[in-house]
């Protein structure tokens, strides 16, 4: 004889099943919980594959109508469409699957351009929302309200038709010489690698290498003995001041091809199409403006307290924004920051409406050449969950190194 | 010296002096807001340049250089903005190609929505017994106002259009959603396996992904799924996914709701020996759901936003109704930034009117006594 009135799963000892032999009752198994539990799920299984049947015999009965054969050897065939804007090689005569690589990249590129873009305008934007100063933090206010509650689709679609209704190639605008824009798009200088860049670029990465040696040292040294190592100039001399110096030493091999502006179109530099400048403009917009909100709240969710105490240590303005607040901000910004760059990630699908050909323009168009829809959108939904598992996943790694070690 | 310091003092206090005149009134606060500092100044210098580049041009632009007669797009020869399609399509815009004399039924069932709504939100209101019943009843009604039956026209679905479909498409998808997110949320709590298995997996799986490739599913997948002898509704396809879209949304937003109700709470629903959905029912889900209700309103914040995607698929929204007066011949080229300026300001003023509300409550409801 038990005398628990309830185990974990909260049935009473009144309604529980008879387990000390005895005939089976089917209303006292009924009124136990676990019974009841596991009924359900048997339904429920029975249930999901009921359906998942009754959806795979109809699709095979569809596909068989409409003379198509499931499976992905389509990807194989050749794609006879071009994809102007590309990261990769790719002719019309490529196959759909590197079609759909190219697409993929695609997506990957304006999704990187807007992350790193969307971030700077956030935290900028929502630094300066705080400012004291009325005008500026009105001004941003009221960019922010007016940017978050408009569809990113509508504005997508304005900044391409901004972007299309630019001076036309001959009059194109210029910024500084180096820059053009007009109706085809943006034309910015691209680097000629000569013998002796990579020696440059070697440079670069030794320096980063040699700054983070340079920090665990200042670190181990400030804890033995308080005296603090001025790491930041340190870095700069290491990744910038000494890649420079070998650059000006080996006689300049990093140059940039400069745009020209000729008689009736540009030369040099590398294009980019107005739809990439147009989804990229929209994208980071409207993401920086939602960013921006978490900034702000983060930094607001430091107690006053904090800055004050360390005002009474002593510290300068700018070391309290990055050793006290900055680091308490974090803490409170980046699991909505993550959403954020997946909300980016998936937004960047709406490409299709002003046809910038990311991986889901592209997979529209080999669906209706080649009619295979469930294998075209199966590979969206894959690529996507992909992005959306590492993605996640390292910002809950990032979130974990920098969250409240507690006792 | 203390002797100094005694016939020094004073017998009474003096009476206090007014704040100097730079620290008070309009100059106090313009000092401070302003010219606090030099950052501060040259902040205020660059935002006042800002606005006098922007605001006066917009202004001019959108008003005082205006046209706002004419046929078509080729009466639009002024510097300003083109109004001229103003007066014929701004029904067009709103009610999509909804029969023109049928107008009073959308509007009534967006006026009946607000009775709707508060009966559910507020427990205080008169004839609240019957008010119950009338929200329960609402969608029904809403759906006959809309499509017709029972001696109104018959409106087919692809008449519905402009603004009246993305409301139509943003409130049944949260309305909808509610239930079937509730459900998940819970279902991710269960100590059921299957059950839970079910609803993580549901939930990630339609979170992880874009909304536009879910309404791809609706439109080439599910013809696919079905026997061929099924035709369902485009409209009614695209709401199911909306609706299932927002209800993954919605679970993640209810099941935060639900964590933060102490575990005393669930307890207490064993002790009175309440069961399973009678202790939800009546002590955790109205406690999780009034803490849910600024979240609720975010998802519908964004859903709402979001059913712009229908212009994709070829629904034609109060988007699409700008996309179609954009590429008319006799507009093409004049209208481009004013009709989606007129769109932009349809959603800014919904959404935006929202999310004050949403603060308000979150403010009214947040009882940590900070």
């Amino acid at each position: 004889m038990s005398f628990r009135v309830s185990d974990e799963s909260g049935a009473t000892v009144n309604d529980r099943a008879p387990t000390d032999g005895g005939g089976f009752d089917i209303s006292r198994a009924w009124a136990d919980e676990r019974v009841r539990g596991v009924i359900f799920q048997i339904a429920m299984v029975l249930g999901l594959v009921a359906v998942a049947v009754f959806i795979v015999l109809n699709t095979i009965a569809n596909y068989e109508e409409a003379g198509l054969s499931f499976g992905y050897g389509f990807l194989f065939d050749t794609a006879n469409f071009d994809i102007n804007q590309r990261l990769a090689e790719y002719a019309s005569t490529s196959t759909y699957g590197r079609a759909l690589s190219v697409g993929a990249l695609n997506t990957i590129l304006v999704a990187a351009m807007g992350v790193a873009a969307a971030t700077l305008i956030g935290f900028v934007t929502g630094v300066l929302r705080l400012s004291n100063n009325f005008l500026v933090s009105r001004i941003v206010a009221v960019w922010v309200e007016f940017t978050r509650n408009v569809p990113v689709l509508l504005q997508i679609i304005f900044w391409w038709l901004f972007m299309l209704a630019l001076p036309k190639v001959r009059q194109s605008l210029s910024i500084g010489d180096t820059v053009f824009l007009n109706n085809r798009g943006a034309r910015l200088p691209s680097p000629i690698l000569e013998d002796g860049s990579a020696i440059v670029l070697a440079t670069v990465l030794a320096g980063v290498v040699a700054t983070v040696a340079v920090r665990l040292w200042a670190k181990k040294r400030q804890d033995a003995t308080g005296r603090i190592f001025p790491v930041g100039w340190a870095g700069l001399g290491l990744i910038v001041g000494l890649p420079l110096a070998v650059y000006f030493i080996l006689g300049q091999p990093l140059t940039f091809d400069l745009p020209v502006q000729k008689r009736f179109n540009l030369q040099g530099g590398f294009s980019i199409t107005p739809e990439l400048v147009a989804l990229w403009l929209a994208l980071s917009t409207y993401t920086g403006a939602f960013i921006s909100e978490i900034v702000r709240s983060g930094i607001l969710a430091v107690s006053k307290g904090q800055t004050e105490a360390a005002g009474a240590l002593g510290l300068r303005r700018g070391q309290t924004m990055r050793l006290i607040v900055l680091p308490q901000a974090l803490r409170v910004i980046v699991p909505p920051m993550t959403s954020q760059y997946l909300n980016l990630t998936k937004n960047s699908s709406l490409a299709v409406a002003i046809g910038y050909q990311d991986i889901v323009s592209v997979g529209d168009t080999i669906l209706n050449q080649s009619g295979q829809a469930i294998e075209v959108i199966s590979i969206y939904m894959a690529f996507y969950l992909a992005l959306s598992v590492i993605t996640s996943t390292y910002m809950n790694w990032y979130n974990k190194r920098i969250a409240l070690v507690e006792r | 010296m203390t002797d100094r310091a005694f016939h020094r003092s004073r017998a009474q206090m003096l009476p206090e002096r007014p704040a100097p005149i730079i620290s008070v009134g309009v100059i106090g606060w313009v000092r401070t807001n302003l010219f606090s500092s030099w950052l501060s100044v040259t902040l205020t210098l660059v935002s006042l340049a800002l606005l006098a580049l922007v605001v006066p041009p917009f202004f001019d632009w959108t008003f005082f250089e205006a046209t706002y007669a004419g046929a078509s797009g080729k009466d639009c020869t002024g510097a300003g903005a083109c109004w001229a399609w103003f007066d014929q399509r701004i029904d067009q815009f709103v009610y999509g190609f909804y029969p023109a004399e049928e107008y009073w039924r959308p509007n009534l069932a967006v006026i009946l929505l607000v009775p709707a709504v508060g009966y559910l939100l507020f427990a205080n209101l008169p004839y609240a017994r019957y008010g119950r019943w009338f929200s329960l009843a609402y969608p029904v009604i809403a759906a006959i106002l809309l499509v017709g039956g029972f001696g109104l026209e018959v409106v087919r679905t692809d008449q519905f259009g402009g603004f009246v479909l993305n409301l139509i498409a943003g409130i049944t998808g949260i309305v909808l959603s509610l239930p079937i997110g509730v459900l998940l949320a819970l279902g991710r709590r269960s100590r059921m396996p299957i059950v839970r298995m079910f609803s993580v997996g549901f939930i990630e799986f339609i979170r992880g992904v874009p909304l536009i490739t879910l309404l791809f599913v609706a439109i080439i997948l599910l013809p696919i799924f079905l026997p061929r002898e099924v035709s369902l509704d485009q409209l009614i396809r695209v709401m199911v996914i909306i609706t299932l879209f927002a209800s993954a949304y919605m679970a993640e937003v209810i099941r935060g709701g639900l964590q933060a109700i102490p575990q005393g709470q669930y307890e207490a629903g064993q002790a009175m020996a309440l069961g399973y959905w009678q202790s939800m029912r009546l002590i955790v889900l109205p406690q999780a759901l009034k803490i849910s209700i600024p979240g609720i309103v975010n998802t519908f914040i964004g859903l709402f936003k979001d059913t712009t995607l229908v212009i994709i698929i070829g629904l034609f929204d109060i988007l699409g109704q700008a996309r179609l007066l954009q590429t008319n011949q006799d507009w093409l080229g004049k209208v481009d930034y004013e009709t989606f300026l007129l769109a932009a300001l349809f959603f800014f003023v919904i959404c935006f009117g929202m999310s004050r509300y949403s603060i308000n409550l979150e403010k009214r409801l947040d009882t940590t006594g900070r």
